[in-house]
């Protein structure tokens, strides 16, 4: 028993830690770079060989492919020279310490790159790992002070060197196309060869450490994610026939030792400079390459599907896709021809990304960060990002928006009325441009004005709801009237109860005479009801014939569904009871003006 | 004065070279005493310690002359050498020779005064400011001075400004030109000695020029010429090592890049095998409105939301974090569970054990069967038409008659009603004197009996199981007939199809609870030897010779001629509580307690072909139609359910089970719905009796 099936396809962790011997540490590492991961077997207690202890399954194979890893090895090497070093340290044997430092063993996760599922497939799906694990691979790029002490500084900034990259790409490509302000951090999600790769930055500010990470786990993810990426990058730049690593520092190095203050140079704003400068070639290149591959793709669209489908349907799919790249053609130059600056207490890094894959020209002071090309008093200023109300006097000619505009913009796809976003006004609510509503979802009524816009509904008609509000806050008289409307319907009701009450006299004098018929009453029965109940106690009936297990699966879809109504119909209730909330405070306030 | 021109610490002599210059012999004799005394240990201290000095030279400056009061200095310290000058000065008679030994060092008390470190408020009320060595009081000046004199000296004497307070002894001290000269230079943090030199040239003995004659006079060490035995051995250790391949030279860097077409060989159709059973991990969930810095405001949660928030588990709760509105971008803080977020999906990356579930995605409406509609199945009841109202306890039974006209009913009431079915009037009420448990009419038609089971107390002295006796004259004209007596109470009649055969079930253990009576013969038998449980219902065949009986788990079918069990029907439920039979025969269905409703197909098995669970609560009684395809079973939870139960003549084809019509109208009494139903015989409708005390006709 149990020789054969499942429970010879898995073994537990710790066999396989024996069989690998390794300790638990490395075997997580190597699991964590090779991908490994635990399976669930289907019947865990056949697997578990007919005890139904909890224990973690991995798959024969995948163990078997550990076997043959050679950075196994290298991990034992790695461990004899800690040793070594260890012992020379404590004998302060500074010579021997050195000589072993000149030789430290260390080890390419090239091969492991390139083995590892779902990487290697073809060119065109490399960034999808990047969206798969679009979660991962922020952390660990970006736990700027989470970092433990142990992990080097240069594997942090060679991770951000990657992150900058990335970015700097997709500004050159215009790739960007979704950004939320979260209260976790900002997501960004951007489409490299038409995969859509979401990812997250915490807010600028210096993380407190917490204790229950285990940062060896971290530094792991780290080390393979910044190696994955810089090769999925290096296949990108190519791509673009660019040079990867782009060879930019020196030149800026020696221009900011001439003119810059050299401080500046080891901060992060040195690489976003250097991405900034490097968008302006990327950016030619990837226009100039984006409509061949777009063609290419709307080529290649239909050439799969043609056989059975007539030509004016193929001409329809044709228009489609033409207005859709329209559309994102549009949407890539959102912000041209527009020149921005930025103040200081704005999020510079975030803002600089997203107005320059747009198209937009930014700037901000010169004495706040290098790469700065223009100053506040540029007349040819068109937008400046202002956050905090009413602290300079403003200049004609610019709007002054609060940062969200940007945002919100880059979401809806056009350049939104800045009234409501001027400093010191209370912002419209920001909605995740993630969510789609799918029928029966809860929409709120923002995302509403906001899809009537993209239609092309001007804003006047908008804001005739908000304005409808205000005139009936206003207008008193018409309400006076209305009253009187309401007044004039009242008579005319009462009139009408008068002849009822005439003709019910009339009628009980005339009961006396004649005989007793008591008027039946007239049922009146809906057809269409009628028809409907009976459609719905049919359906009862022949739930009640359902047999046991689909009548299970049938209650619990339907108790999803109506979980999922329950919960819109309280969000759509909530939102009326704060709209009635803050009208009547409005009246109110009015009221008091008054 | 010889002595005092070679002092050799000038910092020193300051204070008293001016008290010396103008006091008298005795003076300077001591003076120069106390220099030839203490010199040799302070000489060379004075240089070195400037500091000291200078605190010294401040402190002394105040004492000396010890004259006038001035605001400006007083200083409490205590140093031996500022001593010197005034007490002499004052006691002059008393102070030479004895002095000079005890004021040898430097850190001896102040001796003009040996009240201690106390206050020297303490005596302000005395005229004495202290004691001397000799412990005679020192008295302050005789007059002291108000404000109006000092006024007045600050107006008239020029020297005011110089003139000091020396606390000690309460006298006024003026204050030399080199001592003034003295406190401004310390005021302006300079040294207290003007001819020293703080910055002068410093002399290196060890210089770094090359002498040409050695330092020391020391040969040469033999070891500095032969070579060392430990170097070789150190040596010769390295080199072995590095034979050994202990010791490797430092590798040479690497200037291949670090990145390159990692993919450039790649067969892009190449699919390795193991990747065949990779589950990919589940992509993180996008954010939602609710995680807007700024969300609408119906994804703000109230407080009460926020309280049950808090109080979930962190496993169970919908959301990771509560949603929060900032007016502004500015205002929004680091999260901060960042980290710990990305570290549980590194976690979740690694160590979570993945498998592939099929998610069922089905469309609820393919999940109902396609069933014929109940309009196409017609007729059947479909709505309440008479509600026959008259008993006043539950309504155990009825029974219609085999014409349809007639209906009869027992109640717990202790009575028989027979009802016209038309008009729902009672045409009769037969008091029998206990609970009726059963009527049955019998279906013969010609002849008009009804069968009741009446539960009353045993009066007639028990013979036998069964006790038949005519029934009297008077008896007679009410309408009973005959009366069986049984030993124990009867819970069911049935009529056998022709109408001579009565069947009765006992409420007792053992073979006798069943009872066939035959009326033309008036004789009983009972036809078990053996007991099989407590028979529940019975019922004969409608065409053959069999013979139903339902024990609690099981039905048995017997033959009757044949004396032999036939068949036996596993029900499978808990309580079997009711029985009919198909009229044609084939098919028996079963209530039961557990709320479900067995069809039996007995040509196919013994098996249940269909068990139906519609009612909430437990069945009571199930009936067949004798005409339509119809049954109904009615239960606790007080509705009527009626199927259409159609049986096919073509043995290949499977009943077909179709409910219709659930009828609601009998009101819940002491948990208690419908007890009975039954069909009419011609009519597609039916009849219920229920725990309410009505009997309702649907129509």
């Amino acid at each position: 028993k149990y020789e054969r099936g499942s429970a010879t396809n898995y073994i537990t962790r710790n066999k396989a830690r024996k069989k690998l011997q390794l300790s638990l540490a490395d075997f997580r590492r190597l699991c964590i770079l090779k991908g490994i991961y635990p399976h669930e077997p289907k019947h865990k207690k056949k697997v578990n060989k007919g005890s139904t202890a909890a224990r973690t399954f991995y798959l024969i194979k995948d163990i078997k492919f550990l076997l043959h890893e050679p950075i196994v090895n290298k991990f034992r090497e790695y461990k004899v020279f800690v040793r070594k070093l260890r012992k020379a340290y404590g004998k302060s044997e500074w010579n021997t310490v050195e000589r072993l430092k000149d030789n430290k063993p260390n080890y390419k996760l090239d091969h492991i790159v390139k083995e590892r599922p779902a990487l290697g497939q073809p060119a065109e799906q490399q960034p999808q790992p990047g969206s798969s694990t679009a979660g991962v691979l922020t952390p660990a790029l970006r736990p700027q002070a989470g970092r433990p002490r142990n992990s080097s500084c240069s594997e942090r900034s060679s991770a951000n060197r990657e992150l900058a990259s990335v970015t700097r790409l997709s500004c050159g490509r215009n790739a960007n196309k979704k950004v939320f302000l979260s209260i976790k951090g900002i997501y960004y999600q951007a489409e490299v060869l038409g995969q859509p790769i979401v990812w997250i930055t915490p807010y600028t500010f210096s993380h407190d450490h917490p204790t229950d990470v285990d940062y060896r786990v971290m530094a792991t993810f780290t080390e393979f994610y910044t190696t994955l990426l810089g090769f999925v990058n290096f296949r990108l730049y190519q791509s673009l026939n660019l040079h990867y690593p782009p060879k930019l520092e020196s030149q800026v190095h020696t221009e900011a030792k001439t003119s810059e203050d050299t401080y500046a140079l080891n901060s992060e704003s040195s690489l976003e400079v250097r991405g900034a400068s490097s968008a302006g070639p990327a950016r030619k290149l990837g226009r100039g390459l984006s409509p061949a591959s777009a063609s290419h793709g709307a080529a290649g669209g239909p050439n799969s599907v043609s056989g059975p489908s007539s030509r004016q349907e193929m001409a329809a799919q044709e228009e489609d896709r033409r207005k859709e790249l329209e559309a994102q053609e549009k949407h890539k130059k959102l912000f041209e021809g527009l020149r921005f600056f930025l103040n200081r207490e704005v999020p510079r890094e975030a803002l600089a990304f997203v107005i320059r894959s747009f198209g937009g020209i930014v700037s901000w002071d010169k004495s706040l960060c290098i790469g700065a090309t223009y100053d506040v008093t540029d007349p040819s200023i068109t937008h400046q990002i202002v956050d905090r109300p009413g602290q300079q006097t403003p200049v004609i000619g610019r709007y002054y928006v609060q940062p969200q505009w940007v945002f919100d913009s880059v979401n809806a796809q056009l350049l939104l009325p800045v009234a409501d976003y001027f400093p010191g006004v209370q912002l419209p609510p920001h909605l995740s441009p993630f969510v789609t509503e799918k029928e029966g979802d809860y929409v709120p009524p923002e995302k509403l004005k906001l899809l009537a816009l993209q239609r092309g509904e001007h804003a006047g008609n908008l804001n005739e709801s908000e304005e409808e509000d205000e005139e009936e806050d206003d207008g008193d008289g018409e309400e006076e009237g209305e009253k009187e409307e309401e007044e004039e319907d009242m008579e005319a009701d009462s009139e009408k109860e008068e002849e009822a009450r005439l003709t019910a006299l009339e009628e009980r004098r005339l009961e006396g005479k004649k005989p007793k018929v008591m008027a039946g009453t007239v049922k009146l029965e809906d057809k269409q009801r009628l028809a409907q109940e009976e459609e719905s106690e049919a359906k009862r009936l022949a739930i009640m014939m359902m047999k046991k297990r689909e009548k299970y699966l049938y209650n619990k879809i339907m108790f999803g569904k109506k979980r999922k109504i329950r919960e819109a119909n309280k969000l759509a209730e909530k939102r009326k009871a704060h709209d009635e909330a803050v009208r009547s405070e409005k009246k109110a306030k009015k009221v008091r003006a008054l | 004065q010889p002595s005092l021109l070679d002092a050799p610490a000038p910092s020193r002599r300051l204070g008293s070279d001016p008290g010396l210059s103008d006091s008298d012999s005795e003076e300077s004799v001591f003076s120069g005493l106390e220099d030839s005394g203490s010199d040799s240990t302070e000489d060379a201290t004075a240089s070195e310690e400037e500091g000291e000095g200078t605190s010294e030279q401040r402190g002394r400056m105040d004492r000396s002359p010890g004259q006038q009061v001035g605001p400006e200095v007083t200083s409490p310290t205590v140093f031996p050498s500022q001593a010197r000058t005034p007490c002499s000065r004052m006691e002059v008679a008393s102070m030479p020779g004895e002095d000079e030994y005890a004021e040898d060092s430097s850190d001896e008390e102040d001796i003009r005064n040996t009240v201690g470190n106390v206050p020297l408020e303490w005596y302000d009320d005395f005229p004495h400011v202290g004691y001397d060595l000799d412990g005679r009081r020192i008295y302050k000046p005789l007059r002291t001075r108000d404000e109006l004199d000092q006024f007045l000296d600050k107006m008239d004497d020029p020297d005011y400004w110089r003139t000091v307070r020396d606390r000690m002894t309460g006298h006024s001290v003026r204050l030399t030109g080199e001592q003034v000269a003295l406190v401004q230079r310390l005021q302006r943090g300079q040294f207290g000695d003007v001819s020293f030199n703080p910055y002068e040239p410093a002399v290196d003995f060890f210089s770094g020029d090359l002498m040409i004659h050695p330092v020391t006079n020391r040969p040469a060490d033999k070891r500095s010429f032969i070579p060392s035995l430990v170097e070789k051995e150190k040596v010769s250790r390295m080199v072995h090592a590095i034979k050994m391949g202990w010791i490797q030279p430092r590798r040479p860097r690497d200037h291949s890049p670090s990145f390159y077409d990692l993919w450039a060989q790649e067969d892009p159709n190449a699919v390795l095998g193991r990747h065949k059973m990779h589950v990919p991990a589940p992509k993180l969930a996008l954010p939602g409105h609710s995680e807007s810095y700024n969300p609408p405001p119906e994804y703000l949660p109230s407080e009460e939301e926020c309280l049950a928030w808090e109080q979930q588990e962190p496993e169970e709760r919908k959301l990771s974090f509560l949603p929060r509105p900032f007016p502004s971008l500015r205002a929004v803080p680091a999260y901060g569970r960042f980290i710990q977020e990305r570290f549980e999906r590194c976690l979740d990356l690694y160590l979570c054990p993945r498998q592939r579930k099929m998610r069922v995605n089905v469309d609820p409406e393919d999940l109902i069967p396609k069933l014929p509609r109940p309009r196409d199945l017609q007729p059947f009841p479909t709505c309440q038409a008479l509600v026959y109202r008259g008993h006043n306890s539950l309504v155990r039974c009825l029974s219609v008659s085999p014409d349809g006209q007639w209906l009869a009913s027992g109640s717990d009431d202790g009575s028989v009603r027979l009802w016209e079915v038309a008009t729902a009037r009672c045409m009769r009420t037969v008091p029998v004197g206990g609970v009726v448990k059963s009527v049955a009419w019998n279906p013969h038609p010609t002849v008009c009996l009804v069968a009741v089971a009446v539960c009353v107390r045993p009066g007639v002295p028990r013979v036998g199981p069964a006790h038949g006796l005519e029934a009297s004259q008077e008896e007679r004209q009410d309408g009973l007939w005959l009366r069986i007596h049984h030993g124990k109470p009867v819970t069911q009649v049935t009529w056998h199809g022709r109408g001579d055969y009565l069947a009765a079930v006992l409420a007792t253990p053992g073979h006798t609870q069943v009872l066939i009576h035959q009326l033309s013969r008036r004789r009983s038998q009972s036809p078990f030897r053996r007991s099989h449980g407590q028979v529940q219902r019975v019922a004969f065949h409608p065409t053959r010779p069999f013979l139903l009986v339902a024990s609690q788990r099981c039905v048995r079918l017997y033959h009757l001629l044949r004396q032999e069990l036939t068949k036996k029907l596993m029900p499978n439920c808990k309580w079997v509580s009711s029985l009919a039979v198909h009229p044609a025969g084939d098919n028996v269905i079963c209530g039961s307690y557990d709320s479900k409703l067995v069809w039996f197909d007995m040509d196919l098995s013994t098996k249940p072909y269909r068990v139906l669970r519609h009612h909430k609560k437990a069945l009571r009684a199930v009936a067949f139609h004798p005409r339509y395809p119809l049954f109904a079973s009615g239960s606790d939870d007080g509705s009527v359910i009626v199927c259409h139960g159609m049986v096919y003549n073509d043995l290949l084809q499977n009943p077909l089970l179709v409910p219709v019509k659930v009828l609601k109208g009998h009101a819940l009494t002491r948990d208690l719905g419908v007890l009975d139903v039954a069909f009419h015989p011609t009519q597609p409708w039916v009849f219920s009796s229920g725990a309410d005390g009505t009997l309702r006709l649907f129509t």
